[in-house]
């Protein structure tokens, strides 16, 4: 899959490690970028942005419809409330589903996904095929997560095309009447934020 | 532009496959990569928009065969050398031969947090009075620029309905090639399944677009 046919400078490595590497390497020389950054860029992505945020904000409207409608209105500074801001979050907007109507998210054009409550988006969010089918073929794609919806249910799905981000909160499952915010947030999936899944049922 | 990243409804690219367990990344060349965009990102040269465009200008069979990251790192080059930071001779060589341009510019780890807490807000204040209101039937205007837009092709001179007036936010159409913001007026604009699709679509869908003012016209 490599398209180069010059030396990286380490033919010990793969193309892409050697690739990389040797433009780390450059910049770093040039004074163009600080590898203690890419190392705090690195762990910012790997802890404080993730998928259990967007769980503690539906947890949170799911539990307190206060809450809740600010999520609906402003979603940006709901989830503020939460601590979640930042990078591919400045502008959020959260979309519920009900008994009549389920939401998908995606992004056509390239992969815009909301990293301050979901992290980094899944491989297949940002290939091809989810991308093709996800505004053609919604039942097509959910039937391949195992997710059957009956024939009447609406299916809304949003194509990210500019910089506003969508957050889907599933439906709260029947059944946890008495759970707390920590074991709702447990029924949680990511899957079910972008729309592609449905929350779990408590066991 | 007409490029290979425009896929909504495009066919023959097989099944979603999710993986069960993902992990965050998948080789360790790849949050290096993820990185080293983000930070090469903050000497200024280049928009969010125009970093867009330098990945879907890339060769569409690479663009569509090519890892994420590999589309990356393949833009992030193109980008630098455009923006004299790095020359095709260097990468070939692996190492330095004239010196950076904006070193002044460099993203230093200290600031990393607040960088990544603060992102990049594109909405602005208004500039001129909205045009369409919620519940509006709009059309989308054949437009097929040789440059970056965010108006799909799928969604091109259909006919739908303002769902949300979104504010002003800056335009990617200007922003991607060094013409400045140009702030817009934007709006989610929904289309029945069957006026994207044709009598085939799925029943009860519905698709939404973010649009720029200058994509629509009064239907």
């Amino acid at each position: 899959m490599h398209d180069h046919d010059h030396d990286h400078g380490d033919n010990s490595l793969d193309p892409m490690t050697a690739r990389v590497k040797a433009l780390e390497t450059i910049l770093t020389e040039k004074g163009l970028v600080d590898p203690a950054a890419l190392d705090a860029i690195i762990e910012s992505v790997q802890t404080k942005i993730g998928p259990r945020n967007g769980a503690k904000v539906v947890a949170r409207a799911w539990s307190d419809p206060d809450f809740a409608a600010r999520l609906a209105e402003d979603a940006t500074s709901a989830v503020a409330e939460l601590g979640y801001s930042g990078r591919q979050g400045e502008h959020l907007q959260a979309v519920f589903n009900t008994q009549d109507t389920h939401n998908l998210v995606v992004c056509t054009l390239c992969s815009c996904y909301p990293w301050t409550v979901l992290g980094l988006p899944p491989v297949w969010y940002k290939s091809p095929p989810y991308r093709a089918r996800a505004v053609r073929d919604p039942r097509g794609v959910l039937a391949e997560f195992g997710v059957t919806l009956p024939e009447s249910t609406q299916i809304r799905v949003w194509d990210s095309t500019a910089e506003l981000r969508y957050l889907v909160v599933p439906e709260r499952p029947e059944g946890t009447e008495g759970l707390d915010e920590a074991a709702l947030a447990e029924l949680v999936t990511r899957d079910a934020m972008i729309g592609c899944g449905l929350a779990k049922v408590p066991a | 532009m007409n490029g290979p990243h425009d896929l909504g409804g495009r066919a023959g690219f097989g099944p979603i496959a999710p993986e069960p367990d993902e992990p965050l990344f998948h080789a360790a060349w790849e949050p290096r990569a993820l990185a080293v965009t983000l930070a090469s990102g903050a000497l200024g040269h280049w928009t969010l928009d125009e970093s867009r465009h330098a990945r879907e200008s890339l060769p569409p069979a690479g663009y569509l065969s090519w890892s994420y990251y590999q589309i990356w790192i393949s833009a992030l080059e193109n980008l630098l050398i455009r923006h004299g930071e790095v020359t095709r001779e260097e990468l070939s060589l692996g190492h330095v031969l004239q010196p950076g341009q904006r070193p002044q510019n460099r993203l230093t780890a200290d600031k990393v947090p607040g960088v990544m807490a603060k992102g990049g807000p594109v909405d602005r204040p208004a500039t001129a009075p909205v045009r369409f209101a919620k519940g509006d039937r709009v059309s989308t205007r054949n437009l097929q620029p040789d440059t970056h837009t965010r108006l799909p092709a799928y969604a091109r001179e259909k006919t739908g309905v303002i769902a949300a007036v979104r504010g002003v936010h800056v335009f990617p159409d200007t922003n991607a090639h060094g013409q400045g913001e140009q702030p817009q007026w934007l709006y989610t604009v929904a289309f029945d399944g069957q006026t994207l699709w044709g009598a085939d679509a799925a029943p009860g869908l519905t698709v939404s677009i973010d649009a720029w003012e200058p994509y629509l016209e009064p239907a």
